[in-house]
């Protein structure tokens, strides 16, 4: 036992020379940052809110991982594909000739609502079709198998819409109501931005209020707390993990829409790097934590768009915006080694990997 | 009517469903048009018709075995009503294409596509609609044959069709084997020639009828089990040494990769399938091993030594490793899944820097490190992947010794007791912090030695070649070919990095292949071809807590 | 493991290790080669065999099926060389430095291929020339930049030629524009990591310097980044005061989030944004949308070309279904035509067979002069640069890109 102590001395010795180390970078970038102040107020105003707004996106897409892994404690590798799937889809077979016909731009908000709807249709059915033929077979096989089958969907998804769409990038039609700013504070917010934040924020009370008062909101938590148990109170743990997973694809599906409308484009691969940083900002928050996927998404948000002005520009580091995705990683770590189980994550049960 | 009493048709609708979904698919995406050309068999079928008619075929059989006993006849019924209905589907389909712009949504239901479909004549979608019926009554005569005549005709088929698949590389290898005449006899211009496939089919049919009656016994001498072990090992080194021979320089190269992912997937085996951690960032270890050997050997402006590759090899283990011993630490004390997600970070920061401006002044940025010497031997520089092979091969050989030799030590016990439950390891005294960073730096160093190899062999590298997909693909090897087992691991190289380099073919369809590889693999062989068999126990031990928790 | 297993295996090896030393090529003697490097021989009636290695899978396939359909076209234009039709052996470089090296070993373990037209990224393009060089191959690249690949002290070997224009051209004209022509003095550039765009972001910022202008950023983003507006703030904010001139070099999806988001960034509303011709397709122009005013893209020059190439565009349209994806695919024409040009005038004939030699068809590219392609007049140097460096500079007018300058 001494001997483990002496061990675990010198491994929390370099743990926290390892926090001390990243503290102190971002601290003495923060104060010279500060001193020498290259930004307005406006600016730093500016890069909060492009930050709550990305990590909105985030938070929407990180629902999905969480919940499935609140279920299953599976990583749903293909959740990015679910994401892309639906407005893929959506800008190419609805948006774009909608657009064509003119009825878009007549008619934008039934045009809007029917996109999100076929967005939010399209992710839940490709989630249901992947979950019933690579996850469901594999419901008790050690963890790592649907690993495998969930990475396996995601480069088959990637494909086949790229097949069927093409991999080109494709624009989404300029919608002339959501251009241009409204004054905040000191500072214009982008119209589409305050959509984004907006419409983020109602679909998580909404699914905040489905999750703890409904019956299927309750039987999801109940299913994720224990299946045999749950299925003696007479719950279909299988319908019920399907409904986990369209909820999840439905917030995706949302949140696909607004990223058309923030960027303005879609293509195949577009799944990829946001399924990976929602993945990212689940477990930042706590992963299996709906709030968590929350604060998470915010957080990384944060992260990568004050982080590299804020802790990396004084300290003279060329092209310090290409290391945005190092400082999510590393305060991914600093916040791990701190609180292992995330920000706001309850502890894990020791449920083995 | 008492003729269709009992015909139960309550699955059809779904097959019928699933059936025309695929088709309907191949024919979007582009499939079928990208191998509309691609004759398997030449003048009789293409590629193309087999990836529309196929699904056909086998859901009519699909749904044909499931006919009753004794009312065998029902399944004909199925597989004619599920004939005609993908039929009426694609039908449909080409009349839709024909008369409607679809292509400016679909943008590959192209006229060359129908022209495909419509087998290159006017009114051919009644052609296309026969064609179809008649394959689905294929499927579902196949169904009612005898259960041997049966399995020899699928595996003869079978057999026809990959060699078809893979005749190009085949054609190359009969020629330069045996001259051109023979090859261009056997296959011409990608396709095997009618009278080979013939030969082929009724050869392989006919093997497989006989083994199944048990008319092939054993053939060849007697031997002990010892002799065997021994004749066996001596064959197969004898084959590893004389491969290249046999390969060619394209196969051989494929086969250095293989190896060199090989080489990764047994590092990562010791860090996942024997001391269960899971690691998304194995990438890391690659890139510093190239990095490392890039930066000491190369030639150019951001060599920094210059020695040769062999001084700089072991240098480039031990640099991996330390690597993996630091990354390690903060790691420990995390589980599962966010252990996967913080490694995974450490590769992406990894790749990233490696790309950055700020570290361009040392390793190049973007445009990476040029002019990396291959290894010498003597006078002679080891270019051609024949030579390089021999470097892997040893490499493999050492790695795959060591392996061995851990797994069955003391230490590999100690990271089995660790994968199967930290608490219990912990209390039975091992000390999990120096198990753990042992995996981590043993399985480092692996991926150090294979990203030293990969350096010189391609003689420059970039960032870019370190990006995620190499870790997934890694891990996707070793699951696949069976976790914690050696000669599963090489199974899962050659299946996830050999066969999509050997249907470079499917042109952009290779990572859809790939796709549905991993996927049916995992679900007809979840515990990987190869499994070991402490993993084999696990599942069960498994089985039994899931039923008693 | 049984017996039967080891006898395969014995059989096997005896076998194919016999046939290994006793085969071998056995060619109809109806010519003799004399050249030094080898010959590909041409049976009557067979196909002229030409392999392409450009990147048709994974997020960059636009700019290798862009320049891959310029070489069906080309085959299609051409029909029958000297009699014999031309068959494509399509591979795919992967854009990495492994793919280039497996796709160069796959096509020089086929004798029948005469030339190689490939790669699309430059990475690939390094490993790819070193092999194809050893095995006598000649490569022209439609699509490689990067100055390295045809500097003898870096990456040039015997064999290689690019119709592509080096990064430097591209760099110093727009470097001219942006400060002859526009008038403009300070300037930002954004690279996005790829071997590309931070080459010719490099380019440019000395040549704009050595113009005598000032660089008050240089900075990066990474590929698959969608919200740049961090970034496009900070470098309003730099040091050097808002730059007037922005020139993002990258390809369509990041350069229209740049040029989108540059303008909703308080200090960049007016700066005049500048991209090159990873963001110079149909596509591209479409997701800029009405952000396009104000923004001036540097690109090969086609204007003058004529016929040629309004014949290719509808072929293009026709057969692909869409319109060009990216911008090499005139270049890739080029290079496949330059190749055939060579065959024409390098092959023997008799009976209707063919004999090429490699390094007489390698001489003949290198000699290349005056060669009339869709984007210039092309004249190989010593070390296989052969485009014409004729870069123009376009705005958007109405959807379409419309050349401006010189």
């Amino acid at each position: 036992m001494r001997d483990r102590l002496r061990k675990l001395d010198f491994i929390d010795l370099f743990l926290w020379i390892v926090r001390a180390a990243i503290v102190a970078v971002i601290l003495i970038g923060t104060v010279k940052t500060i001193l020498s102040n290259p930004y307005t107020l406006r600016n730093w105003e500016d890069f909060i809110i492009f930050g709550i707004a990305q990590g909105s996106m985030y938070a929407l897409i990180a629902i999905g991982y969480t919940l499935v892994y609140g279920v299953l404690q599976m990583i749903n590798f293909a959740h990015g594909e679910f994401f892309m799937s639906g407005i893929f889809a959506s800008t190419s077979a609805v948006a774009i000739p909608l657009a064509r016909a003119g009825y878009l731009a007549s008619h934008p908000i039934p045009s809007l609502l029917l996109i999100a709807l076929c967005s939010i249709l399209i992710s839940i059915a490709i989630s249901l079709l992947t979950e019933r033929i690579a996850y469901r077979p594999l419901r008790h096989a050690p963890r790592l198998m649907p690993l495998i089958t969930a990475i396996g969907a995601s480069f088959f998804w990637q494909y086949y819409f790229r097949g069927l769409f093409g991999s080109q990038v494709i624009p989404f039609p300029d919608i002339p109501q959501l251009e241009g700013t409204v004054p905040f504070l000191h500072t214009f917010v982008l119209k589409s931005h305050v959509l984004v934040i907006f419409v983020t924020l109602v679909v998580l009370v909404g699914l905040n209020f489905f999750i703890t008062s409904t019956r299927p909101g309750k039987a999801i938590r109940a299913v994720a707390e224990n299946k045999d148990v749950a299925a003696l109170m007479g719950i279909n743990v299988n319908r019920t993990i399907s409904l986990t997973f369209a909820t999840g694809a439905a917030m995706a599906g949302v949140a696909g829409m607004l990223y058309a409308l923030v960027f303005h484009q879609v293509h195949f691969f577009m799944g990829f790097i946001p399924g990976i940083k929602a993945f990212t900002a689940a477990v930042l928050g706590g992963i299996g934590s709906i709030p968590g996927a929350a604060v998470g998404g915010l957080f990384l948000g944060l992260f990568e768009s004050l982080g590299p002005s804020l802790f990396l520009q004084s300290l003279g580091i060329p092209a310090f915006n290409q290391l945005k995705d190092v400082i999510a990683f590393t305060m991914l770590v600093l916040v791990l080694i701190f609180r292992p189980q995330g920000i706001v994550g309850e502890r894990l049960k020791e449920k083995k990997a | 009517m008492s003729f269709f009493k009992d015909l139960d048709l309550r699955k059809l609708p779904m097959q019928l469903l699933v059936a025309s979904i695929i088709t309907l698919s191949v024919s979007a995406i582009g499939m079928v048009e990208l191998f509309g050309g691609r004759f398997v068999i030449t003048g009789l079928f293409t590629m193309a018709q087999i990836l529309f008619l196929g699904p056909t075929a086998f859901f009519a059989y699909r749904a044909a075995q499931e006919a009753p006993e004794g009312k065998k006849w029902q399944g004909m019924i199925k597989a004619l009503l599920l004939g005609v209905g993908v039929g009426l589907v694609m039908v449909v389909f080409v009349w839709l294409a024909q008369n409607l712009d679809v292509r400016s949504i679909f943008i590959n239901i192209s006229p060359r596509l129908i022209n495909i479909l419509t087998f290159e004549h006017a009114g051919g979608a009644t052609t296309l609609f026969i064609a179809l019926v008649l394959s689905a009554l294929a499927g579902g005569a196949l169904a009612l044959v005898p259960d041997k005549l049966r399995n020899a005709l699928l595996v003869g088929a079978g057999v026809t069709l990959l060699v078809g698949l893979l005749s190009e590389i085949l054609a190359e290898r009969l020629r330069s084997l045996f001259g051109s005449q023979l090859s261009s006899a056997i296959i011409a211009s990608k396709a095997l020639q009618v009278v080979p496939a013939a030969v082929l089919f009724l050869l392989v049919a006919g093997i497989s009828y006989m083994r199944q009656s048990g008319r092939i016994g054993k053939v060849g001498p007697t031997l002990k089990p010892s002799q065997t072990k021994i004749v066996r090992t001596a064959l197969i080194s004898l084959l590893l040494l004389v491969l290249p021979m046999l390969l060619g320089s394209y196969l051989t190269e494929v086969t250095n990769n293989i190896g060199l992912f090989f080489l990764m997937g047994l590092g990562l085996n010791i860090v996942v399938g024997l001391a269960g951690l899971l690691d998304l960032g194995y990438v890391a270890f690659f890139a510093i091993g190239a990095y490392t050997m890039a930066a000491l050997t190369s030639t150019g402006h951001l060599g920094l030594a210059g020695i040769s590759f062999w001084v700089a090899l072991p240098i480039c283990v031990a640099v991996a490793a330390m690597a993996g011993f630091i990354l390690g630490m903060p790691v420990l004390r995390m589980r599962g899944d966010y252990l996967a997600i913080v490694t995974l970070g450490f590769g992406e920061i990894i790749r990233i820097l490696a790309l950055s401006d700020l570290m361009k002044p040392y390793i190049g940025g973007a445009q990476g490190i040029l002019n990396i010497p291959k290894p010498m031997v003597g006078e002679l520089a080891l270019i051609r992947p024949e030579q390089m092979y021999y470097v892997i091969l040893i490499g493999v050989a050492i790695a795959m010794f060591m392996s061995t030799r851990v797994r069955d030590s003391q230490i590999g016990r100690r990271w089995m007791a660790m994968r199967e439950d930290e608490d219990v390891a912990e209390a039975m005294g091992i000390n999990l912090v120096n198990t753990k960073l042992l995996a981590f730096t043993i399985g480092a160093g692996f991926s150090g030695l294979a990203g030293a190899i990969f350096a010189s062999k391609l003689g420059s590298i970039f960032p870019h070649s370190f990006n995620l997909l190499i870790s997934i693909n890694v891990l996707s090897l070793i699951i696949v070919g069976g976790l914690g087992s050696i000669p599963g691991t090489l199974v899962g190289a050659i299946i996830l990095v050999g066969l999509p380099e050997l249907l470079r073919e499917f042109a952009e369809f290779r990572w859809l292949a790939y796709g549905v590889l991993l996927v049916t693999m995992m679900l007809n062989r979840p515990e990987g071809f190869i499994p070991s068999e402490v993993i084999k126990r696990e599942l069960h031990a498994g089985d039994e807590a899931e039923q008693a928790g | 493991m049984s017996k039967r297993f080891l006898a395969l295996i014995a059989v096997l090896v005896a076998g194919l290790v016999l046939a290994a030393c006793g085969g071998g090529g056995a060619s109809s003697a109806a010519f003799e080669c004399t050249d030094e490097i080898g010959c590909v021989e041409v049976a009557a009636g067979a196909p002229i065999r030409i392999a392409s290695a450009l990147v048709i899978s994974g997020p960059n396939a636009d700019l290798g099926l862009d320049s891959q359909h310029g070489v069906e076209i080309a085959i299609e234009f051409k029909g029958d060389v000297l009699g014999h039709p031309v068959e494509l052996q399509a591979e795919d470089d992967g854009c990495s430095a492994e793919g280039g090296q497996t796709a160069g070993q796959k096509i020089v373990s086929d004798p029948s291929i005469v030339a190689i037209i490939g790669t699309s990224c430059s990475g690939a393009g390094v490993p790819l020339a070193q092999i194809a060089s050893d095995a006598g191959y000649a490569v022209v690249s439609p699509s490689n930049t990067a100055p390295s690949l045809t500097d003898p002290a870096q990456a040039w070997k015997p064999g290689y030629l690019r119709t592509a224009h080096n990064d430097k051209v591209q760099g110093a004209a727009m470097a001219d524009f942006a400060y002859n022509t526009l008038g403009l003095t300070t300037a930002a550039a954004i690279h996005d990591g790829d071997p590309y765009t931070e080459g010719l972001a490099n380019a440019f910022r000395e040549a704009f310097e050595a113009e005598g202008g000032t660089v008050v950023a240089f900075t990066a983003v990474n590929v698959g980044d969608t919200d740049m507006r961090p970034v496009l703030t900070s470098i309003a904010a730099s040091a050097g005061g808002a730059p007037e001139f922005l020139f993002f070099p990258v390809f369509t999806a990041e350069c229209a989030h740049l040029a989108t988001q540059s303008l909703e960034v308080a200090g960049l509303e007016d700066a005049v944004r500048g991209a090159a011709d990873g963001c110079f397709s149909a596509a591209a122009a479409e997701a800029i949308g009405s952000a396009s005013a104000g923004m001036y893209f540097s690109g090969p020059d086609l204007a003058f070309s004529g016929d040629t190439y309004t014949n290719f565009a509808a072929a293009y349209q026709s057969n692909f279904g869409s319109a060009p994806l990216s911008v090499f695919h005139a270049h890739a024409f080029d290079a496949t035509n330059m190749v055939f040009a060579c065959i024409e005038e390098v092959a023997k004939q008799s009976d209707g067979a063919l004999l090429i030699g490699r390094q007489d068809l390698r001489d003949c590219l290198y000699a290349t002069s005056g060669f009339a392609g869709i984007t210039g007049s092309l004249t190989c140097n010593e070390y296989g640069d052969c485009a014409d460096p004729k870069i123009a500079v376009y705005e958007i007018q109405s959807g379409d890109y419309v050349a401006i300058w010189p």
